[in-house]
């Protein structure tokens, strides 16, 4: 007899999947909760993309609703519909159907930060000229009154000429009900024809709309008539004749630029609504805000900032030691397991030194980063990182730059890949292209290894005051790498990149709790796209690296000579021979000495020169190629290694790692561009190739220069 | 008196706003317009940028953007 087990579902739980049937566009000021919502609203059934031809990333979701479904596009967080970046103009074109790939949404949900409703008033006043059926999501609602603050939800809608207005908090869920309700019956809802808060303005674009004809739509002959399309503009001028124009564009701005005009009337009108429909109770300042108020002050903050930047690199170090370790302990066990196994044979090698080392070559890196980047999230969520680029300012106004570069320069240490994609916050080009020159220098996580094993090998471990001489001279690259990256945005920045003086015009988000949920999407996504695009690249190179070092094979007799040179020494001795004869004549040995005359001016023999020359696609392998050349495995752990070095001779008998030489090798890698992920993020970022070629020989030449001067005045001494 | 004249702490009222730096149009679209009441929040280490506050928003700009904006300081209540 079977039994029939007995399940219960709740029937809300299971809800009936819609297939969307309208897209929704998400938009509102930047820090305004609009990510929060978009993820409490779709939860994970969402998709991250960049839009066709530029780097703005698009996240799309699906909202299940009661009786239907939604798209949600979420797009940037803008102030205005002006243009002003790259993000600004992405937002206007996918909300007006520009952008191809992207269906032209049917209507909008605009977000408003009840805390601060000033801006967002603003932004959705533009809005309303683009005749789409729009409601607003009144967001952070148990925040404003918290800090005293009243919102007439019903005077606001009426100010808005019906709209509907939904108080949201999506934190507690407060009010999401009714907001998706709201959804539902999105595309029936009127929007006033002329919004109220510049109605000649308005009036005088509908009324040109009519007459231009069916290729004119009215936000066309409001950005026309504004100067912030500057095609649509001319169309106009052509088609009504430059005169009326002009004279059109006088009556409505005045002698000021349009779009001050258009933030005088617009914000005039936003401040009358404000002191109609919101309250501020008197000033009653709980504990924390007045904490948060007085840790804002210029030197709580900038001595809090140095706290922060101690504790995050400590924890960078630290925590993710373990994980490291382990992770490098899996990758060789398996390794071996898979040589015992399969015998030693090109495949096993090939699996084992080639697709094994290489992806753990890729996930050892993974900890470090992702430690990183969750606090570069949080700090990112309460808003600090704003903070961050404010104290700043006037440190990187002395090479040329503003606060906001600081942001992606100090997520550099970890890896220059996500740090240059983050540049494009910077609303100028060439302040762009300056800090993205800069960023590499920064000692990333990839150069530690390196660092760690010359360091240990050749520095001595004496007290130098509270600190050690091998911590101090791993500070001293730190600082080497800041002061390259400084020194290169000075030059850069008072020569090809000359510009006008960057202004720092930033909004300084309010301290706010971080987001569980919102921290773990995010860091998720990072993660993810760190693998896949290090990831591929860093795993091409691994095997490209293997290739080189495996072929061609020596022949027997060769074998053989390795294994009679000394009868007492062991298997493990004998086999680590073997790999180092295998090296010296493998395709990578032979470039090696083929191009070791250009770096004997640097000190090195043809065994450091081809392990640099395999670093140059991806600096972290270069310690795996040193442990194979200095024939001692490439798992041997770092004593065997150190100790290798320490005794590796020219034919002549002189030591080959002086200490001139080390500290040269050192400056090398500080300043070498050592990395094609770096590379082609750079050229995707700049739209070409010229300034991954320049940042490459660039930054190659003064690594070179630098060790050239070092062991060539040391030397002498 | 210029929105850089004023002291941490201050409060006044943005009145003349000098248009021909594109900055201070940027500041303008962030609402920073005619009529409306700044407080002068911070000055960051070294007297600039500094952080002015108005409806609830914080915004850091420049003393050269803030020279454009003349203002009327109001005296504090208490």
């Amino acid at each position: 007899m079977t039994e029939t087990p007995d399940i219960k579902i709740p029937v809300s739980g299971i809800g009936i999947r819609h297939k969307a049937r309208a897209t929704v566009a998400l938009i509102g000021n930047p820090n305004a909760g609009k990510s929060t919502l978009f993820n409490r609203l779709t939860g994970l059934r969402q998709t991250t993309a960049n839009f066709p031809g530029v780097t703005v990333e698009k996240h799309l979701g699906t909202v299940q609703l009661e009786h239907s479904a939604i798209n949600l596009v979420d797009l940037p967080g803008v102030y205005s519909l002006d243009g002003h970046s790259a993000d600004e103009r992405i937002a206007v074109d996918v909300t007006l159907g520009r952008v191809a790939g992207t269906e032209r949404p049917s209507g909008l949900l605009v977000v408003i930060d009840a805390t601060h409703i000033y801006q967002g008033l603003y932004l959705l006043e533009q809005l309303l000229e683009l005749q789409l059926p729009t409601m607003v999501a009144l967001t952070m609602i148990d925040a404003a009154t918290a800090s005293g603050i009243t919102i007439d939800v019903e005077g606001l809608q009426t100010a808005l000429g019906g709209i509907p207005v939904f108080p949201v908090s999506s934190i507690s869920g407060h009010g999401l009900d009714e907001l998706k309700a709201g959804l539902e019956d999105i595309t029936t809802i009127d929007t006033p024809d002329i919004p109220a808060s510049w109605p000649e303005f308005s009036e005088t674009a509908r009324q040109l709309t009519r007459q231009l004809g069916d290729d004119w739509q009215r936000i066309d002959v409001i950005q026309a008539l504004l100067q912030t399309h500057p095609d649509l503009a001319g169309k106009l001028s052509q088609q009504l004749g430059a005169e009326t124009v002009a004279s059109l564009r006088e009556k409505l701005f005045g002698d000021s630029p349009p779009a001050a005009a258009e933030a005088r009337h617009r914000y005039h009108w936003v401040k009358g609504v404000i002191e109609e429909v919101q309250e501020q109770a008197p000033l009653y300042r709980k504990v924390g805000v007045r904490l948060v108020r007085w840790t804002n002050q210029p030197w709580p903050a900038t001595l809090l900032f140095f706290a922060v930047l101690i504790l995050v690199f400590q924890a960078v170090f630290t925590w993710a030691t373990p994980m490291m370790d382990a992770i490098d302990a899996t990758s060789s066990q398996l390794g071996r397991w898979l040589v015992t196994q399969m015998g030693h044979n090109a495949f096993s090698s090939f699996l084992a030194d080639g697709v094994i080392a290489g992806v753990g070559s890729v996930i050892i890196f993974l900890p470090q980063i992702l430690i990183l980047f969750l606090f570069i999230i949080i700090l990112e969520d309460t808003g600090y990182l704003a903070r961050t680029s404010f104290l700043m300012d006037r440190v990187m106004r002395s090479v040329g730059l503003s606060g906001q570069s600081v942001i992606p320069m100090l997520s550099s240490f970890a890896c220059a890949v996500p740090s240059i994609m983050a540049t494009r916050v910077i609303p100028d080009r060439k302040d762009r292209i300056a800090t993205i020159l800069a960023a590499p220098f920064m000692t990333c996580s990839a150069r530690l290894p390196i660092y760690a094993l010359l360091i240990a090998a050749f520095v001595p471990n004496d007290p130098v005051g509270w600190m050690n001489l091998q911590g101090l001279v791993l500070f001293g690259l730190y600082l080497l790498g800041i002061l390259g990256g400084l020194g290169t945005a000075l030059l850069l920045k008072s020569s090809a990149l000359k510009g006008p003086k960057p202004r720092f015009i930033l909004a300084l988000p309010e301290f706010r709790k971080p987001n569980l949920q919102t921290v773990a999407i995010k860091l998720y996504g990072r993660g993810r796209i760190f693998l896949k695009r290090a990831g591929t690249v860093i795993f091409v190179i691994a095997i490209g690296v293997w290739a080189l070092a495996y072929f061609p094979r020596m022949d027997v007799a060769q074998y053989q000579l390795t294994q009679v040179v000394n009868p007492e020494s062991s298997q493990f001795e004998r086999d680590n021979a073997q790999a180092a004869a295998q090296m010296s004549q493998s395709w990578l040995g032979r470039i090696g000495r083929k191009i070791e005359p250009v770096f004997k001016p640097l000190g090195w023999d043809w065994r450091v020169s081809s392990a640099v020359i395999s670093g140059f696609p991806a600096r972290e392998v270069v310690v795996a190629v040193m442990g194979t050349i200095y024939a001692v495995g490439s798992e041997a752990d770092d004593q065997s290694l150190s100790q290798k070095l320490r005794s590796a001779t020219w034919p002549d008998g002189r030591l080959i790692f002086t200490l001139p030489m080390v500290l040269g090798l050192l400056v090398f890698y500080a300043w070498c561009l050592q990395c094609v992920a770096t590379l082609a993020t750079i050229r995707r970022e700049t739209n070409g190739w010229r300034w991954p070629i320049f940042a490459w020989v660039y930054m190659t030449s003064i690594g070179y220069g630098g060790a050239f001067v070092i062991y060539q005045v040391g030397s002498m001494l | 008196m210029t929105l850089a004249d004023l002291a941490p702490g201050d409060t006044a009222t943005l009145k003349q706003i000098n248009t021909t730096d594109p900055g201070v149009i940027r500041l303008m679209v962030l609402g920073m317009v005619e009529d409306i009441t700044v407080r002068l929040e911070n000055i960051a280490i070294g007297g600039d940028p500094l952080e002015v506050g108005f409806f609830g928003s914080s915004i850091s700009l420049r003393k050269e953007q803030a020279r454009y904006f003349e203002v009327t300081r109001i005296p504090a209540s208490d």
